[in-house]
């Protein structure tokens, strides 16, 4: 029987000054994070002591490289009530999202994200001179060959065979691109013209399976890194897609791939639809928004990404009654994920309210007609760019949603919420609990971990190994019976 | 599939059918001058400078 899909994401923000080229983008990503975060939880350290990036899913270490150096990671590292990690990664501010159960409180908490770094923009605001306001994006390249992720993360069987994700995944993540791109415009990394691509990242993969995330590109990252016990669990950590404005892509994206990751741990799929040439054809995808375009399996056959997402999705829904049955989010997900194929299959721009590469292509037609403005004209990449704008008053993801023009999921009242509170059916809700409760007790945390200081010596180490675990479920009755953090680790270790 | 689904429209259905999309078209096509003049108005001033200027370092 599969495991729960407990997920998350990572979003590393496009980071800019006004009116300046001159700007340190990691001071000024710590600047904005500095001035979000309330000093209470700023003094809470990250803790390093279970991560290790260069562990390979494969099986081994990689020789030779070195981590980063502390001073790099160690910048500003903080850890929300919500349960989230934010902190700079690179030259980037990137939000984790808390651990969720399902693909909708991802969207909600994922949609945090973009909460927090608008309402970051705001707090640099009383720091920062007039002229120099921050701007954000969420979004995945700045068109001149520099790219950064927004990465997904989902809890896998141990027991299941590395290989049959490499297998099943890739001809998936080639072809969910037609609901889960971001689009472009023009192309980057030496990749074939074109004037408009459905994704982001597209041009930056460069091998089908690897460990690197910053050069040599792979459609499969084999980074193993479980921040779990790692007997049990696998984390796949999924570089290959972009980051969503649309709610309802990021519901697809992450329910569709969870649903894949199931009947993968459960061996339910026979069929091979292994690609022929993968990176090739993960190009071809994304630069074809007529998605009438053909690729070859392994096998010889030719098949478009809307097609092979028609096998998939027709897996999915007998798998899930044959498994699933009393689920009404994967119903749900199943339904619009059907709804969203035929659309795609009859005429794409019918998804100009639903899918962020479409909304964007409808909007830049709009202005090459009005205007009569070519492909290459400045104009068309400002929109590419500020589509993605995380303020409210200024993106026009934000302008289309607010003018009625883009379908959303979720309320509003449940992303202010879920920006200071975490989902309550994983462990995020202890961590966040914890935090909330106790952080002037709590030296460091970690996805695994949280370490306490109670004055008195040793350091308390309370694992958090299983993210099934700490549920508000479980851990309600033991904070009610914990007026304070002594108390807490007294309990836990009585228990 | 939905391919599969779609039975051939009569005549009358056709021209009716015709008839909605051509009207469907000029009222999208006035919402679209609507949304563009919305747009223009948070648009950034200066965009060949803008763009130019939002480079970014690699990241993951």
């Amino acid at each position: 029987m599969a495991f729960p899909k407990i997920c998350g994401i990572e979003t590393e923000y496009g980071i800019s000054v006004r009116d300046t080229s001159e700007f340190n983008p990691i001071l000024t990503s710590s600047l904005l994070i500095n001035a979000y975060a309330k000093p209470a939880f700023k003094r809470v350290k990250w803790d390093y002591e279970e991560e290790n990036p260069l562990r390979d899913a494969r099986g081994f270490e990689r020789p030779g490289a070195e981590l980063p150096a502390e001073d790099e990671t160690g910048l500003v590292n903080v850890i929300l009530p919500n349960g989230a990690r934010y902190y700079v990664d690179h030259a980037h501010p990137e939000y984790s999202s808390p651990e969720c159960s399902n693909p909708r409180d991802v969207v909600i908490w994922d949609k945090a994200g973009e909460r927090i770094l608008e309402d970051s923009i705001r707090s640099a605001k009383e720091i920062v001179p007039d002229s120099q306001t921050v701007l954000i994006y969420k979004h995945n390249s700045d068109g001149k060959g520099n790219s950064y992720g927004c990465h997904e993360n989902y809890l896998v069987d141990r027991q299941t065979p590395f290989p049959n994700l490499v297998k099943h995944l890739i001809p998936f993540f080639v072809s969910r691109q037609v609901f889960t791109g971001a689009g472009k415009v023009g192309v980057e990394n030496g990749a074939d013209a074109c004037d408009y691509q459905i994704s982001q990242r597209a041009d930056f993969f460069e091998v089908e399976v690897g460990l690197e995330t910053t050069f040599k590109r792979p459609i499969i990252n084999t980074r193993d890194e479980p921040h779990a016990d790692p007997e049990v669990y696998r984390r796949l950590h999924v570089i290959v897609g972009d980051a969503n404005m649309s709610e309802i892509a990021t519901y697809l994206k992450v329910g569709s791939t969870a649903l894949m990751l199931k009947m993968i741990e459960d061996d339910y799929i026979a069929d091979d639809f292994a690609l022929a040439e993968p990176v090739a054809a993960i190009k071809a995808v994304s630069h074809d928004p007529s998605c009438k375009q053909s690729f070859k399996l392994w096998d010889g056959r030719s098949i478009t990404a809307v097609e092979l997402q028609w096998e998939y999705l027709r897996l999915a829904k007998k798998y899930a009654q044959e498994n699933l049955s009393d689920d009404a989010i994967t119903s749900d997900v199943l339904e619009r994920w059907e709804s969203v194929l035929e659309r795609l299959e009859r005429d794409p721009m019918m998804l100009s309210r639903e899918l962020d590469w479409v909304a964007k292509l409808s909007v830049l037609e709009g202005y090459r007609d009005r205007d009569g403005l070519s492909w290459d004209h400045p104009k068309l990449r400002l929109v590419d760019l500020q589509y993605h704008d995380v303020r409210r008053d200024k993106g026009l993801y934000h302008k289309l949603q607010k003018t009625g023009r883009f379908e959303t999921l979720v309320s509003e009242d449940e992303i202010a919420f879920a920006v200071d509170h975490p989902p309550e059916d994983t462990r995020a809700y202890f961590r966040g609990e914890c935090l909330r409760r106790f952080s002037e007790k709590i030296v460091a945390a970690s996805w695994d971990a949280l370490i306490f200081d109670l004055g008195d010596e040793p350091l308390r180490k309370v694992p958090t190994l299983d993210p099934t675990r700490g549920t508000k479920d479980r851990v309600q009755a033991l904070f009610d019976r914990s007026p304070d953090p002594a108390t807490l680790i007294a309990n836990l270790s009585s228990s | 599939m939905a391919g599969e689904q779609t039975r051939k429209p009569k005549p009358q259905e056709e021209e009716a059918v015709q008839a909605e999309e051509a009207k469907t078209s000029q009222e999208n096509s006035a919402d679209v001058d609507d949304l563009l003049d919305e747009i223009d108005e948070v648009l950034e001033q200066n965009a060949e400078e803008f763009v130019r200027s939002y480079v970014q370092k690699g990241g993951e």
